[in-house]
């Protein structure tokens, strides 16, 4: 029976479920339309073939309860001297001139990328944004082109010869332009790899990157975000504590990409009230992971890592445990996030400049009115600022400059500017932007992440 | 290599416009704000100061007239940071000290730019060492700068100029004034040209001058031409009308002055983030970088959003400067520059004053005043409106009569 005293008890009870503030109240009229709610739900009428099925399958149905273990995943072997410092990639060079034009190396790479991101990620796009996965055949093909190997110095196998925070700053930003969700599963396993290269021992470096150097790039994903409101990066409630000769970890990650496939994680904890990272395998006891779709960035198959009694080695910390490594991906990865948003916003920028010139309404183009042509110029001037002071932040971090507060600018911008040029595009289009007719309203959802995402991805 | 500091080659200059700007300009700053109309003495001795810099080269260039394309600069190779990005930052610091006096400075005017952007050389040698107000408004046209009904006849040798000008900064004070008129109405904007009329022509009058919401240490002149004779060898650039070329001589002056409005806007707004961080400090409140805005006070993250709008400003400023420098077409990228800067300017003073509350209110400090001198950066060298026009017609493709 479904009405029974108890179910409305516990399934209707207001308060923090259905985006209801515990502050509400339901009067008798609520309660039984709640109730008719719930049976309209019911499993019957499926069976009886009343209603259509549209809804996605693995996903979704881990969504509704399902929690799963994590990949099995490989074995890394132990490799390395253990405590001896990994190798770093320098420093880029100095020059003294303000220069906004890339290297030839950098603009050779974003090139590539930005082919990529037309030719193979914008078709793509849509669909995996419903299907909350990225296509197999992408992420092959961004192996192919080097993407997590973009950020690991040449003598670890990877492409950089120097600290590559500006390449890889241009190369989200080209990815993004295609679309975000799929540059966000597209970078993640390089952004394991490129911590590994900024802040690994040798021992770590010498274990995992030849993974990701070769052919079977694992599965990887950096686990910063909580899912707490007014969360801090900076003092998360997963805690790590000593524990004989390694470390137990609690707590529960949110924005975890690709993690019901990942093989590693870089997770980050609290120990002895610092923050700190550490390298988490995905066989590790422990650990659970949970589909966690939210209303963009879909096609990164955002999880949630649960971390309970997780016992990882000694070795497990990745670089300091003063706090400062941590911050220093932090950063990193919100500088990421604003590559992100310059690369949609300029998607933005592309269609809406298209779509206001063709649409006519009162016998002209709609770009003959400024009410419109005035939204498009300051969605132009509002993300080349963006653009640049993200840019700024690029170049300071690889020359090993300090740049916290360049990157917070960035974000601050990125997120205030680039929501609104995500509203804008919408807008512009009317009711055609509101439809999955044009790409305009992913792109809302998807800019929205910016400003809230932690972790995940870094350049 | 993308590389956005202040490139060493200007880091001299920029440090001692900054010192001027504090030891001389903010001294002074809150008299001539009070009295206004009341000539800045103390500019004579900085002026010539400046010229002194600029014959010993140590001014990299800067200053009004560096915004001049000079085609014989060294051509080493790469990247050129020139007089054009050295110009925007050192307006910057100076303006951080006072936008007004920036604009009462003697031998930088507008008008001096307007001449080093399409004097001839010829012309540019004679006009040395003259401070050449600029002289575009009408009372009845504003932005609509193409429909200027101010005339100029040519008769045998000389143009007989009539009509008049307001809102002429440096207008009584300055040794000349360019002013720009038509050699005739019916052939548009390809007829506007711009002359030189020095201040001793008796064809020439100051009729009054403004009392301004702020810039008040900055004159601002109402100016009538009656039967206003001048040789003809002072119309600037060429006396051709050139109907295919339009606007384009007349308004390339703007490409060049729109990054120096908008340099005066960054740094008009960065003196009131710097003592509104000061002041927010003192109270307790620490601007913490790496904290979430939104974990911080409400002010420590209302100052954030605008220290993030001022970066956009800045470096879109420097951007167009840069272009300049590269002689690369940076019209789009001015117009961007002097829109951002312009709004955020208004935006981040007016918010500095609401931070300090009746603090930032009060005459007892200057945030007040820079709230007040801000505004006219978002309006002169065309308005904030002009600017996105500017932008939408570039970027979509449209003429003026598509988007009006």
């Amino acid at each position: 029976m479904y009405f029974t005293a108890d179910f409305l008890r516990r399934g209707l009870r207001p308060g923090g479920k259905h985006g209801l503030s515990s502050r509400e109240s339901r009067d008798p009229i609520g309660l039984a339309v709640a109730g008719l709610n719930r049976l309209a739900q019911s499993e019957v009428i499926d069976r009886l073939g009343l209603r259509r099925q549209t809804e996605q399958a693995v996903f979704t149905v881990t969504r509704s309860g399902f929690r799963g273990a994590t990949a099995a995943g490989r074995t890394f072997a132990r490799m390395g001297t253990r405590g001896a410092p990994g190798t770093r990639p320098g420093a880029a060079r100095a020059d003294d001139r303000f220069d906004l034009t890339p290297t030839e190396d950098e603009q050779m790479l974003v090139d590539v990328v930005a082919e990529f991101a037309a030719e193979v990620v914008r078709p793509a796009a849509a669909d995996a944004d419903a299907a909350c996965a990225a296509p197999e055949t992408l992420l092959r093909a961004s192996l192919e082109i080097g993407l997590p190997i973009l950020g690991v110095p040449e003598s670890l196998g990877g492409i950089s010869d120097e600290r590559s925070a500006v390449a890889g700053t241009l190369v989200a930003e080209a990815l993004a332009r295609g679309d975000m969700g799929l540059a966000v599963a597209a970078l993640a396993p390089g952004s394991v790899a490129t911590a590994l290269g900024l802040w690994g021992t040798d021992a770590q470096q010498q274990t995992y990157l030849p993974a990701f150097t070769g052919d079977d790039v694992p599965t990887a994903a950096l686990a910063l975000t909580e899912p707490t409101v007014l969360f801090d990066p900076l003092t998360p409630a997963t805690t790590a504590r000593r524990d004989g000769d390694g470390f137990v970890l609690d707590g529960l990650k949110s924005a975890v990409v690709r993690g019901a496939e990942a093989e590693l994680f870089v997770v980050g904890a609290e120990l002895e009230g610092r923050p700190v990272l550490f390298l988490v395998e995905s066989s590790a006891a422990g650990l659970t992971v949970e589909a966690d779709p939210a209303m963009g960035v879909r096609a990164a198959s955002l999880t949630r890592l649960g971390l309970s009694g997780v016992r990882v080695p000694a070795d497990a910390v990745l670089g300091e445990t003063d706090g400062s490594t941590y911050t220093e991906c932090v950063r990193l990865s919100r500088l990421a996030w604003c590559a992100l948003a310059v690369g949609t916003g300029q998607a933005v920028l592309d269609h809406v400049t298209t779509y206001v010139n063709e649409r006519e309404a009162f016998g002209e183009p709609i770009s003959h009115r400024q009410a419109v042509a005035f939204m498009v110029a300051d969605i132009a001037i509002e993300l080349q600022a963006m653009r640049l002071v993200t840019y700024k932040a690029a170049s300071r971090a690889a020359r090993g400059e300090d740049f916290a507060r360049e990157v917070a600018l960035a974000r601050s911008l990125c997120a205030d500017k680039g929501m609104r040029i995500g509203l804008d595009g919408v807008q512009l289009l009317g009711g055609h932007g509101f439809v999955k007719e044009h790409p305009v309203e992913r792109w809302y959802r998807d800019l929205r992440a910016i400003g809230i995402m932690e972790g995940t991805v870094l350049v | 290599m993308i590389n956005l500091e202040t490139p060493r080659k200007h880091r001299t200059l920029v440090d001692q416009a900054h010192q001027v700007a504090m030891n001389m300009l903010r001294p002074i700053s809150r008299k001539y704000d009070r009295e206004e109309h009341a000539y800045p003495q103390e500019l004579d001795l900085l002026a010539a100061m400046i010229d002194g810099l600029s014959e010993s080269g140590s001014a990299e260039g800067a200053g009004a007239s560096g915004v001049r394309r000079d085609e014989a600069e060294d051509d080493s190779g790469g990247v050129r940071n020139g007089a054009n990005l050295a110009s925007v930052m050192s307006i910057a610091e100076m303006c951080w000290g006072d936008t007004g006096l920036l604009l009462s400075m003697p031998r930088q005017g507008l008008g001096n730019s307007a001449i080093a952007s399409v004097a001839t050389p010829e012309q540019q040698e004679r006009y040395a060492g003259t401070w050449a107000a600029m002289a575009i408004t009408e009372p009845s046209t504003g932005s609509d700068s193409a429909s200027i009904s101010t005339t100029a006849r040519l008769d045998g040798d000389e143009y007989v100029i009539n009509g008049e000008k307001i809102y002429v900064t440096s207008g009584e004070r300055a040794d000349s004034v360019v002013v720009w008129a038509t050699l005739d109405k019916s052939l548009g904007r390809a007829a506007i040209k711009s002359f030189v009329v020095r201040k001793d022509n008796p064809g020439m009058k100051v009729e009054r001058l403004e009392h301004k919401l702020g810039i008040r240490a900055s004159d601002t002149a109402a100016i009538t031409f009656t039967d206003c004779r001048v040789p003809a060898e002072d119309l600037l650039g060429s006396p051709e009308v050139d109907v295919k070329q339009g606007f384009a001589g007349a308004m390339a002056t703007f490409d060049n002055t729109r990054p120096l409005v908008a340099a005066m806007a960054v740094g008009c707004a960065r003196a009131s983030l710097d003592l509104t961080r000061d002041l927010l400090e003192q109270a307790g409140v620490e601007i913490d970088y790496d904290r979430p805005a939104q974990v911080q006070s409400a002010a420590a993250a209302t100052f954030l959003r605008l220290e993030a709008d001022w970066e956009g400003a800045q470096l879109l400023t420097m951007q167009a400067a840069w272009m300049a420098d590269n002689r690369r077409p940076n019209s789009l990228e001015a117009s961007m520059a002097k829109a951002k800067a312009g709004r955020v300017g208004s935006d981040i003073t007016l918010s500095c004053v609401q931070l300090a509350g009746s603090l930032g209110y009060s005459e007892v400090e200057l945030l007040e005043k820079w709230s007040r001198d801000s505004k006219i950066l978002d309006i002169f060298e065309g308005t904030q409106q002009i600017q996105l026009l500017i932008v939408a017609r570039r970027l979509l493709g449209l003429t003026s009569a598509q988007l009006r």
